[in-house]
């Protein structure tokens, strides 16, 4: 099956045209993610729509050359809108054997493999698990191969600079990235600059890399003749007049929160606590103090998030963070956030599951726990990010509701977008609605009821330190409007009911549907980080005449008012999601249709042409 | 500051009491904590509306309820991290910390220690009854060997956690005992509201129903005098009405009870309190009751700086001559400009 799909995308995209796809893959201490992100500016710079997949192992430093050790970079760029990071890569760079060995398959037929020689010893044949030399025994002939020895070539490059050879070697990242940067007709000045900025104390080792950079682009210009190795000019993608930089999802929530907390008029609390591959929030924010952030490493999971619940107590936007281990242990928080009616923004970047799973890998299957894990009957709103400029979009929107509505709110991104880079029109603040919060601060007429509600229902926010409106709140069931402890039957009933009216009458927008028709013969709906996928499936076979459309839901919980009517007016409803079922079975119970879902659980995201199979299933 | 003397001075006892009814078991030691709080309240200085209470889950954690200051009924054993957060909020706030020997020892441990590890300037109460009172009788990390509770129908195995010497290891700049009926209370939560840091207060209390009088032999006034050890900083370490002191075994390196003739504790001995010596304050936390009488007061206090004063001290430095300018942020790094015609840098 997956063959057959692979064949149908590889006659459609004719390697080298429009859009490219390239792997760096090499040892996890190679420094692919380094060469990844430097050619990923460069590729911007150029004025090419991208979209990239960062994948690289759990272990910090896995043991040289093996293949669990391997870590890799893909990138899609294009002079068309790119929406994933590809399917298939139309260029492996492979630094050792195991790089090769994991990669290696992936590879669209008749790509081109570019592969250290140098590493090719037999001890990394070992490791790798290659009986022979795939570099020298034909098992590669469907691909193909440029075989340079990246380590003799970079050593000879850097050694006017008398670097040790461990050194010397640590450019072999900078030696690709110049024959991948001429490779595509690039410009090395940008490149350059980050380099002496990069390595401003320690000079040598800029003008070792730069030596190294310009000999792999050296080396381009001056083999372009003989063998594989040609140059490619992809054109800029027709994008937007504006301003634009790269942005990962993990800046874009820290910036988003910053943005949040600023439309708010209200400092940000952040408390977190280390973890994969949520750390990255924090590390963001903890250099944004200017910004009225102060960061908070709790000594675990459960602290942080009541931290940030105290922050808010105290008239601040509380926020943590973490991924489904550490979310799981912050359950019961959540529930006192819930019951005091303070806001809160938890970001949740999934990855994969149960237990510690996949940690450094991409998963969708944290949807059940963010609407439904907790205990008792604990609505909260969650809403889900679609790309790393979407994250910023959504983590405003986050705060948004958890102010207005004195709520938790929980904010689903993934492993995916927090890592993966895109292009980002840098947007004008002052387009956004800002929505201040009003304390109380005075009782007001006809006293003081800490649980009395606006019309939103939403009860007042009231910090410590106020005079006249001391009140006391907490976890055990309050009584209507007074907020006073209550165990009555009717009370209880009743609050329940309140808590549930308030979160299902959040506004927001009406469903859009992002590619298509309102009505037809089938819907793609999905959630979160497979946007791309569907939106170019979809995009796909809409071009070829079926009668597809394209709906991407960013509030999960409470679902958008008309999305039940939307789906019915639909013959078919697929659902894809890397999970194995979870939006699919929260739409079936909200709306009683019969959606279908096409689910992917590997830590891969979805290819297109697997979305594509899928409709033409549908349709058939 | 003015302000907050003038207020001081203008509240009492009864301005300190909620209108909430009081539901702990009748007899409990509870309410004699309650009073004694509120007896200190109008006396630290500070007014009703800056005082926050906080508890955690268990009987203890009823507490807030029952002030008339703000307050917060937390989740079992976090209330340091919410106090934690709270803090840095708002530094203005003084934090009173109300937990058990369950809540802050057991399942909230870990924040008690990071807490106290961090200096967070608040007070921490943790009442100490030795078992589990709210879920009916469990025995608690502080339970004796061998008592005998729903949960060890044959005795407890584990050995106890010292909360005192538990405290002092995680750091603690204050630490002080008392229990719930002493008059002294009010004295050493006093103390505890004057440290400025986090000032962890070990109250002794009496669960009159699943633990009854289990600190009687210390605590009952008939022959207090020769079981309790009230230390004052500056003042010889003398008990049983003087003719007793505690010195330094300066060959076992440990602390020994020593007899006074004549009141002339100089000869026998006897150490002078010094709040500040942490040296001695690791041997009275450890000091066994039955061997030694029951060590109460202030065991030790030598204040050091509060982490939320230094934190807001480096979120000043680090902001020092930036703007907040978040439109300039969405900018930062390498930009390129998309015209009609395509890209510039």
């Amino acid at each position: 099956m997956a063959t057959a799909v692979e064949d149908r995308a590889d006659k459609r995209q004719s390697p080298l045209s429009d859009a490219v796809v390239v792997r760096f893959a090499g040892d996890s201490g190679d420094g692919m993610q380094l060469t990844g992100g430097q050619f990923t500016l460069s590729t911007a710079l150029a004025g090419n729509d991208l979209a990239t997949f960062p994948d690289f192992p759990a272990e910090i430093r896995a043991p040289q050359g093996t293949l669990f050790g391997v870590s890799a970079f893909q990138i899609n760029f294009g002079s068309s809108e790119i929406t994933t990071a590809g399917d298939a890569p139309d260029v492996l760079v492979a630094m050792n054997p195991a790089a090769l060995k994991t990669n290696a398959p992936s590879l669209k037929p008749g790509g081109l493999i570019i592969a250290d020689s140098g590493e090719f010893n037999d001890r990394n044949l070992a490791k790798a698990k290659y009986e022979s030399n795939p570099l020298e025994d034909g098992s590669l002939a469907k691909w193909q191969l440029l075989k340079l020895n990246i380590s003799q070539l970079t050593m000879d490059a850097v050694k006017p600079f008398g670097l040790g050879n461990k050194e010397a070697l640590r450019c072999k990242n900078m030696w690709t990235l110049g024959l991948a940067l001429w490779m595509f007709d690039r410009d090395r000045a940008p490149l350059i600059d980050w380099l002496k900025a990069k390595f401003a104390k320690a000079p040598e080792l800029a003008d070792a890399n730069i030596a190294a950079l310009n000999a792999g682009h050296a080396y381009g210009e001056t083999a372009e003749l003989a063998g594989p190795l040609k140059q490619h000019h992809v054109a800029p993608a027709p994008v937007a007049p504006g301003l634009y930089r790269t942005l990962t999802g993990a800046e874009a929530i820290a910036l988003g929160l910053v943005a949040g907390a600023q439309l708010a008029k209200l400092p940000m609390f952040f408390g977190g606590y280390p973890i994969t591959p949520a750390s990255a929030i924090l590390h963001h924010l903890s250099r944004l103090k200017e910004y009225d952030v102060t960061t908070f490493q709790a000594e675990d999971e459960i602290a942080a998030i009541c931290a940030a619940i105290g922050a808010s107590y105290g008239g601040s936007l509380g926020v943590t963070s973490s991924s489904g281990p550490g979310i799981a242990l912050k359950g019961e928080a959540m529930g006192l956030a819930i019951m005091t009616e303070l806001p809160l923004v938890i970001v949740n970047s999934q990855r994969g599951g149960p237990s510690t799973g996949l940690p450094t890998k991409t998963e969708q299957s944290d949807l059940y726990q963010a609407v439904y894990g907790r205990n008792g009957d604990a609505p909260m709103p969650v809403i889900a990010a679609r790309s790393p400029g979407d994250a910023f979009e959504c983590a405003i929107e986050a705060c948004r509701i958890a102010t207005q509505y004195m709520t938790p709110v929980m904010l689903l991104t993934d492993g995916y977008i927090a890592n993966a880079a895109e292009p980002w029109a840098v947007p004008d603040l002052a387009t956004y609605e800002a929505f201040p919060v009003e304390f109380l601060t005075e009782v007001p007429e006809g006293g003081f009821r800490p649980y009395s509600r606006d019309e939103k229902l939403a009860r007042p926010w009231v910090k410590p330190g106020t005079p006249g409106l001391l009140h006391r709140i907490g976890g055990i069931e309050k009584e209507v409007d007074t907020g006073h402890l209550n165990y009555n039957p009717e009370n209880h009933q009743a609050m329940t009911n309140l808590r549930k009216a308030k979160i299902d009458g959040i506004r927001m927008p009406d469903q859009v549907v992002e590619l298509g028709a309102e009505g037809g013969k089938l819907a793609v709906v999905g959630w979160g980080s497979t946007f791309g996928p569907i939106h170019q499936a979809v995009r796909r076979k809409r071009a070829e005449g079926l009668d597809v459309s394209h709906i991407h839901i960013r509030h999960i919980w409470p679902l958008p008012a008309n999305l039940g009517e939307l789906l019915k007016s639909y013959d078919k409803v697929i659902v894809p999601e890397m999970n194995t079922g979870q939006l699919k079975t929260v739409l079936r119970d909200q709306y009683l249709v019969d959606a279908r879902p096409l689910n992917k659980v590997s830590g891969q995201p979805f290819r297109i042409a697997e979305i594509e199979a899928a409709i033409e299933e549908a349709l058939q | 500051m003015n302000e907050m003397t003038t207020i001081a001075k203008t509240t009492t006892l009864k301005d300190w009491e909620s209108d909430q009814e009081v539901r702990w078991c009748p007899g409990c030691g509870d309410y004699a904590i309650l009073k004694a709080v509120q007896r200190t309240m109008p006396e630290t200085g500070t007014p009703p509306e800056k005082t926050v209470f906080i508890s955690g889950i268990g009987c203890s954690s009823r507490f807030p309820y029952y002030m008339e200051t703000y307050g917060f009924h937390t989740i079992h054993g976090r209330a340091p991290a919410f106090a934690t957060g709270l803090k840095l909020a708002n530094p203005e706030l003084d934090i009173w910390i109300v937990t058990g020997d369950g809540d802050g020892l057991s399942i909230g441990g870990n924040h008690t220690m990071h807490l106290i590890r961090r200096n967070l300037d608040c007070q921490i109460m943790l009442f100490n009854n030795e078992i589990y009172g709210l879920t009916k009788g469990q025995y608690s990390p502080t339970s004796r060997v061998g008592t005998n509770s729903p949960s060890t129908p044959f005795g407890s195995v584990d050995r106890p956690a010292q909360p005192c010497a538990f405290a002092l290891g995680s750091g603690a700049r204050f630490v002080a005992r008392g229990f719930d009926v002493s008059k002294e209370l009010p004295t050493v939560l006093k103390a505890a509201h004057a440290h400025k840091g986090a000032a962890f207060v070990e109250i002794f209390q009496n669960c009159i129903v699943y633990n009854k009088d289990v600190f009687q032999d210390f605590a009952a006034p008939k022959g207090a005098e020769d079981r309790q050890l009230w230390l004052v900083n500056g003042e010889p370490m003398l008990f049983a009405k003087g003719t007793k002191g505690i010195a330094l075994d300066s060959e076992e390196l440990t602390l020994k009870v020593v007899d006074v003739v004549d009141g002339d504790w100089k000869a026998a001995g006897v150490i002078v309190h010094d709040v500040t010596n942490r040296s001695v304050a690791h041997m009275l936390v450890e000091m066994r009751f039955g061997e030694f009488p029951m060590a109460l007061g202030v065991l030790y206090d030598d204040p050091r700086p509060t982490f939320e004063a230094d934190v807001v001290r480096q979120n000043q430095a680090a902001s020092e001559g930036k703007t907040a300018d978040l439109q300039g942020l969405l900018k930062k790094g390498q930009t390129w400009t998309v015209k009609e015609g395509g890209p510039e840098l």
